[in-house]
């Protein structure tokens, strides 16, 4: 077995566990920025697609590594500023107008 | 060597004791589960400890397991045998230990860093110089705590002219023998880094009074914890990182709970020497008002014909021993058709928590221990507040004096309650030294003595009746 | 920085995290026990007294100051989780509950 397979299992559980106790503190009012927004974050693959071409020595490496970083790059831009938008509708209620000031 | 496992399974199984720690911690945010919790996490250390040994770079068992038995053996012993309301005193030493240990392993391991010769390297050498400082501070520290809340030192402040000037100096010169020691590659010198944190540690506790105890027992654990993070990195070891981290972040969150719940900032607590600035500010003149002793057989009858009283316990139910004999007379009441709630502060008491495990031990369910927020407003509804060895939490001035030093902390107020009776040992101040208007309200009766003898008494006179 | 330091800091770093998160919803009610509790996780620093005093090779010094440590750490281990199983003992729902 890898000597880092066991360093990169325990980075993943723990990020796991964490995910699970932060998400499970959003607000279902939030649920579907949430979704976006986390969409967003799944776009770090682009770093993925970037290492890939960076190494790429083929034509075919090249093509799939454009690809794979062009659906990453759409992921991140799209799934920010989806959410960005989203969330700008969602305003605190007026201030109520004061009803007795005697 | 018994099996000689590879680095790699040891570092799965670790991974393994890591889960178990963040389930059982999990498991303990209900008491429902909280035990079963509390035995996931310990099953996670057996795991952790048992593949260590089976590491193929382990050698000497003998003795290993001999250092095991024997702090098997304290440990073991010291828990079944602590009382409940020395369990403040208990987990300052746990921490202490904790923090001596991390120290322990990270001089150790630069003894063996630099046997031939060498320096460890820088980063290395700062983890090191981390968990030595800090290991150093927390065993002295803790030590002090327990003597003071053991009452072998004087739970007051205890303050000299300059000594944040002192305290500095001691803390950097700590520091900067830990750094020096690295390139000189001298254990000894790392040695007297660690003696030097220790003195430090001795003088950050000592001025620090009694009732602010909670703060520094739950900073103690956050040291500890980070103390065992310093390791972690000296060694590359994630379990001790992990287990490390989660105790600090524990440690951390409850420290700046408690001082939340004393509207102080930790800063103050630490620094502040609660307590001065009494003396200062404490001859405000002759108390006005006067203060209504009563009997147990009044108090007996005007608990008897209430509906509602809140019960609000604090350190001098624990001094006296008196939560048995509360749960007894609670139980009384209750068999009278009277509504009994206990009503609990976040620092009443020596350590977070510390009133629950008391009551727990009394056998009263939790069900009927009330957090502050809950409680508060249940106060105008209740007929008797019981106000049993508790003052500064209790004291209206932190509602409405802005020249009293606890102006601004959260209070139970049962000065709203219909009526007030106080068991209390005499008329002297509480633990921080400030009087206490409670008393001389006209709705306030006070019952003197030792609070469970007080108790003891009342339930006599319930029973006559 | 070294490789090594990175990947401890990233472990570091989410367990801290994580610890807050999962700190956060203990109730006051169970602070002590949690103190107690994650005390004896603290305990965990065992495991390096254990890779430091156990290796073969250990100078008589390195070996004493280890021996210290495992005695530490197995106080804190073993007081630890046994003193919060006993707390834990006591709390119960209802005043009839294990009597």
């Amino acid at each position: 077995m890898d000597v880092l397979l066991a360093i990169e299992l325990t980075i993943l559980v723990l990020a796991a566990f964490l995910g699970f106790e932060v998400i499970s503190k959003v607000p279902a009012m939030l649920h579907t920025p949430l979704m976006s927004g986390a969409n967003f974050i799944h776009g770090i693959v682009i770093v993925g697609a970037i290492l890939v071409l960076g190494k790429a020595d083929d034509t075919f490496t090249r093509v799939v590594g454009l690809l794979a970083l062009a659906l990453a790059t759409a992921n991140v831009v799209g799934g920010w500023f989806v959410t960005d938008r989203m969330l700008g509708m969602f305003k605190r209620r007026p201030e109520p107008p004061r009803k007795d000031d005697a | 060597m018994i099996a000689a496992l590879s680095q790699n399974t040891v570092n799965l199984a670790y991974l393994v004791a890591a889960v178990c720690f963040v389930v059982g911690i999990r498991m303990l945010s209900s008491p429902r589960t909280a035990r079963v919790g509390n035995v996931v996490s310990a099953a996670g250390m057996i795991v952790a400890i048992v593949f260590t040994l089976l590491l193929e770079s382990v050698d000497r068992y003998a003795f290993v397991l001999a250092g095991i038995a024997i702090g098997a053996t304290i440990g073991a012993v010291g828990a079944r045998t602590v009382r409940m309301t020395a369990m403040p005193q208990m987990v300052a030493l746990l921490n202490g230990a904790g923090g001596g240990a991390a120290a322990g392993v990270a001089i150790a391991e630069f003894d063996r860093l630099t046997r031939f010769g060498g320096t460890p390297p820088g980063e290395t050498a700062a983890a090191i110089v981390t968990s030595t400082v800090l290991g150093g501070l927390t065993l002295a520290g803790s030590v002090v705590a327990f003597g003071k809340l053991q009452e072998l030192i004087r739970g007051r402040p205890i303050v000299f002219p300059g000594q944040q000037v002192v305290n500095a100096l001691v803390f950097s010169a700590a520091v900067a023998l830990a750094v020096i020691s690295a390139p000189a590659g001298e254990t000894w010198l790392l040695g007297l880094a660690f003696v030097v944190a220790a003195v430090f540690g001795v003088l950050f506790v000592l001025p620090i009074g009694g009732a602010d105890m909670p703060v520094v027992i739950a900073l103690l654990n956050a040291f500890s914890g980070l103390g065992a993070v310093g390791a972690g990195f000296v060694l590359d070891n994630n379990a001790l990182i992990i287990g490390g981290a989660l105790v600090g972040a524990s440690g951390t969150l409850l420290t700046l709970l408690m001082a939340k719940a004393m509207n102080r900032s930790v800063a103050n607590v630490l620094f502040g020497a609660f307590g001065q600035i009494q003396t200062s500010l404490g001859e405000r003149g002759e108390v006005e008002g006067t203060v209504r002793a009563t009997t147990p057989h009044d108090v007996a009858v005007q608990l008897s014909y209430s509906r509602k009283v809140i019960i609000v316990p604090g350190y001098g139910m624990a001094v006296a021993q008196a939560q048995h004999d509360i749960g007894a007379l609670a139980d009384l009441l209750a068999e009278q058709g009277v509504d009994v709630k206990y009503a609990i502060h976040p620092v009443a008491g020596r350590m977070p928590g510390h009133m629950n495990v008391l009551l727990a031990e009394a056998q009263v369910p939790y069900s009927q221990l009330y957090e502050m927020e809950r409680i508060n407003p249940e106060f105008p509804q209740a007929d008797v507040a019981l106000v049993i060895g508790a003052n500064d939490v209790t004291n209206p001035a932190a509602n409405t004096d802005p020249a009293s030093p606890i102006y601004g902390m959260p209070i139970l107020e049962v000065d709203k309650a219909a009526s007030v009776v106080v068991l209390k040992r005499s008329m002297n101040p509480g633990f921080s030294g400030i009087d206490n208007d409670l008393y001389l309200d006209p709705k306030t009766t006070m019952l003197f003595g030792d609070a469970r003898e007080s108790v003891l008494h009342l339930i006599t006179a319930m029973k006559d009746q | 920085m070294s490789a090594e330091l990175i990947t401890s800091l990233t472990v570091f770093v989410l367990a801290a995290f994580l610890g807050f998160e999962l700190i956060r919803r203990v109730p006051t009610l169970l602070h002590t026990p949690l103190m107690s509790g994650t005390n004896a996780i603290s305990g965990i620093v065992i495991v390096g007294a254990i890779l430091v005093g156990g290796a073969a090779g250990a100078t008589t010094l390195e070996g004493a100051v280890s021996f210290v440590a495992i005695v530490l750490a197995t106080i804190n281990v073993v007081g630890g989780f046994l003193v919060t199983d006993r707390m834990l003992g006591m709390f119960r729902r209802r005043r009839s509950e294990n009597e």
